[in-house]
């Protein structure tokens, strides 16, 4: 501090500090911290809630020349054009099988990993794992889908070579309907499983020690250790991740997605971001993508306001 | 805590070690691919000779990136980008943390503002609507619409406000009975004790602003104007597909393009190998830290 506050203006402070909620609220200035507010505020308000304005075109036939002042209404017509596509349906079902799948593996292999590494003793073996496993959650799709991209080429990559030499055709699987959304999991799954294993680690050395001698002293084994004291341990980490989860359901991963597909696997794995993209920014129908994307808002809203919900009675979960 | 192994066990613990040792393998073994591929001689690399180790080690493909202006040109934005990113990432996550990190006893219109901010969690505007947002603010096409829709990361701020909340109520009290007003507190109170989050936080805002890509691909009407890993998203990912359509040309050019492409791939990912010691030190305590409530 700059200035020392002589000892009796520091006793008079201190008393209205103490001295009742009113009197402190008035002491503690205001304006700084609605200053310090503003800046972060007015970019929120412009570049989140202006949006959300936005989202009108939804109903309109939205000609950017016209902009949202002059361009026509149309109601509805825009929901009912994007329900009778033909593919509308097939997309929809690829985003919830695909997000769905994501969670449930997001959910499994974390979990077993952080049990099988909460068993070794060796701490440089824990630590030299656990640097590896998560490395791959920090890359860009741009740089994991280049290494995929390579890796699972039909002609040259490591995998086929592998295959081939087990002798099996070498399969296209970035280009194959039947093997697309199993990449699409199982690349998230390695990208991803290794972040969650650190979360479930660190929830496991919150567990009482003692609770394990308890459980030694009444005759547990290891696996019953595991059983009764490490998995009740993570439970309601577990259930809070799993809830939040649930706000996915309708993000199926576009940045994964859009780098990893192509034509030839719509039918399994085009998702509503991915179509969202291709008809407003490549086809520019501005309304028609706005209105799926106002879908999807509106039904993630939904599921994330449940899943919120959900934490806060279940794991007593709080944002703030 | 003394055990007695038994066969099982022992068995287990085998099994255990060399599972784990398979799985974080696998994490790093196509990272490392890759690199092999990028010191090796373009033929190598196409008659697939090349595994975990270059072979016919050789710099050209790094020769070739470096020789190529737009990559250059793309890493430069990208470098602004960040500068530029993290450090209005870092300001506001600051700024709106510490009024929200006060009791609502003592800062009223708390709660009001927290709500501003989560809702924007909950409920976005979509693709388009901030498409056009960009567009009439007129930042479309500059740096700043690389910067500024992103400006306020709402989950940092939560991070940072809940390790806020958990500096002793006395501190803050001290600091205002010597005189300190708000600003004061916030810089020479609150931030000297928060490193270890601030640390962590501003790695995520350098990781997320260097990863970036897509709204370099929407925003930015000049190729000219991409950071690097929309760039690489035009030259990877984009033309990969055309080659891979049709599998069986495997033309010249496009072999000895799988090295360039493996160095690029490479010299994308650099970056954040080398803050990676830093997060991984940073990340679980920082986490772990602001997460706790009281």
């Amino acid at each position: 501090m700059s200035h020392q506050a002589a000892p009796a203006e520091a006793d008079a402070r201190m008393a209205s500090l103490s001295s009742g909620k009113n009197q402190r609220r008035s002491r503690i200035p205001q304006i700084p911290l609605h200053l310090m507010i503003l800046p972060g505020l007015l970019l929120v308000l412009i570049y989140n809630y202006g949006p959300m304005l936005g989202l009108v075109i939804a109903f309109q036939k939205f000609v950017p020349a016209r902009g949202i002042w002059d361009s026509a209404w149309v109601g509805l017509e825009n929901f009912r054009y994007v329900m009778a596509l033909p593919d509308t349906m097939q997309i929809l079902r690829n985003t919830i099988v695909i997000a769905f799948m994501k969670m449930i593996a997001q959910l499994v292999v974390p979990i077993i990993v952080a049990l099988l590494l909460n068993e070794v003793r060796k701490q440089w073996f824990k630590r030299s794992m656990q640097t590896m496993i998560y490395l791959p959650h920090f890359l860009s799709w741009i740089i994991l889908g280049g290494i995929l991209v390579d890796i699972l080429s039909p002609s040259e990559g490591i995998l086929n070579a592998g295959l081939s030499w087990l002798g099996i055709e070498p399969i296209y699987f970035l280009g194959d309907n039947h093997w697309f959304r199993f990449v699409l999991v199982a690349s998230d799954t390695w990208k991803e499983f290794g972040f969650n294993t650190i979360v479930y680690l660190a929830a496991l050395t919150g567990i009482n020690p003692t609770l394990y001698e308890a459980a030694i002293v009444d005759g547990a084994g290891r696996w019953k250790q595991t059983l009764h004291v490490t998995l009740p341990g993570m439970a309601s980490i577990i259930i809070l991740l799993s809830v939040l989860s649930l706000g996915n359901v309708l993000n199926a991963g576009f940045d994964q997605v859009f780098n990893l597909y192509s034509p030839q696997v719509y039918e399994t794995g085009d998702i509503i971001d991915t179509f969202v993209y291709r008809i407003g920014l490549e086809d520019a129908q501005y309304g028609v993508a706005t209105a799926v994307g106002l879908f999807k808002s509106i039904v993630s809203l939904t599921f994330i306001s449940v899943s919120y919900y959900l934490a806060y009675r279940l794991a007593n979960y709080r944002i703030f | 805590m003394v055990e007695r192994l038994t066969w099982s066990r022992k068995a287990f613990i085998a099994f255990n070690y060399t599972f784990l040792t398979i799985v974080s393998l696998m994490c790093i073994i196509p990272l490392v691919h890759v690199l092999a591929i990028s010191f090796s001689s373009s033929e190598a690399a196409a008659a697939g000779y090349v595994k975990l180790w270059p072979v016919d080690w050789t710099l050209s493909s790094y020769e070739y990136v470096a020789g190529q202006a737009a990559f250059l040109k793309s890493m430069l934005v990208t470098v602004q980008r960040v500068a530029l990113g993290v450090t209005i990432n870092m300001l506001i996550t600051v700024l709106i943390a510490y009024p929200l990190s006060k009791e609502t006893s003592v800062f009223r219109p708390r709660t009001f503002y927290a709500w501003i901010f989560v809702i924007t969690i909950l409920f976005n505007g979509g693709l388009i609507p901030t498409y056009m947002i960009v567009k009439y603010t007129g930042i479309m096409d500059t740096i700043w619409a690389l910067v500024l829709p992103t400006a306020v990361p709402v989950f940092n701020v939560i991070l940072m406000l809940n390790f806020f909340r958990n500096l002793p109520k006395e501190l803050e009290e001290a600091a205002f009975i010597d005189g300190a007003g708000q600003w004061t507190t916030l810089w020479r109170v609150y931030i000297p004790l928060s490193m270890p989050s601030l640390a962590t936080v501003t790695l995520f805002a350098i990781v997320g602003h260097w990863n970036a890509w897509f709204d370099g691909l929407i925003f930015m009407n000049t190729p000219d104007h991409y950071p690097l890993q929309s760039y690489l998203q035009t030259i990877i990912i984009r033309q990969d597909f055309s080659a891979m359509a049709s599998a069986d040309l495997d033309s010249l050019t496009q072999i000895s393009d799988r090295t360039a492409k493996a160095a690029q791939i490479f010299l994308g990912a650099l970056p954040i190998l080398i803050v990676y010691p830093f997060l991984q030190r940073f990340f679980v305590s920082g986490i772990v830290l602001g997460s706790v409530k009281e």
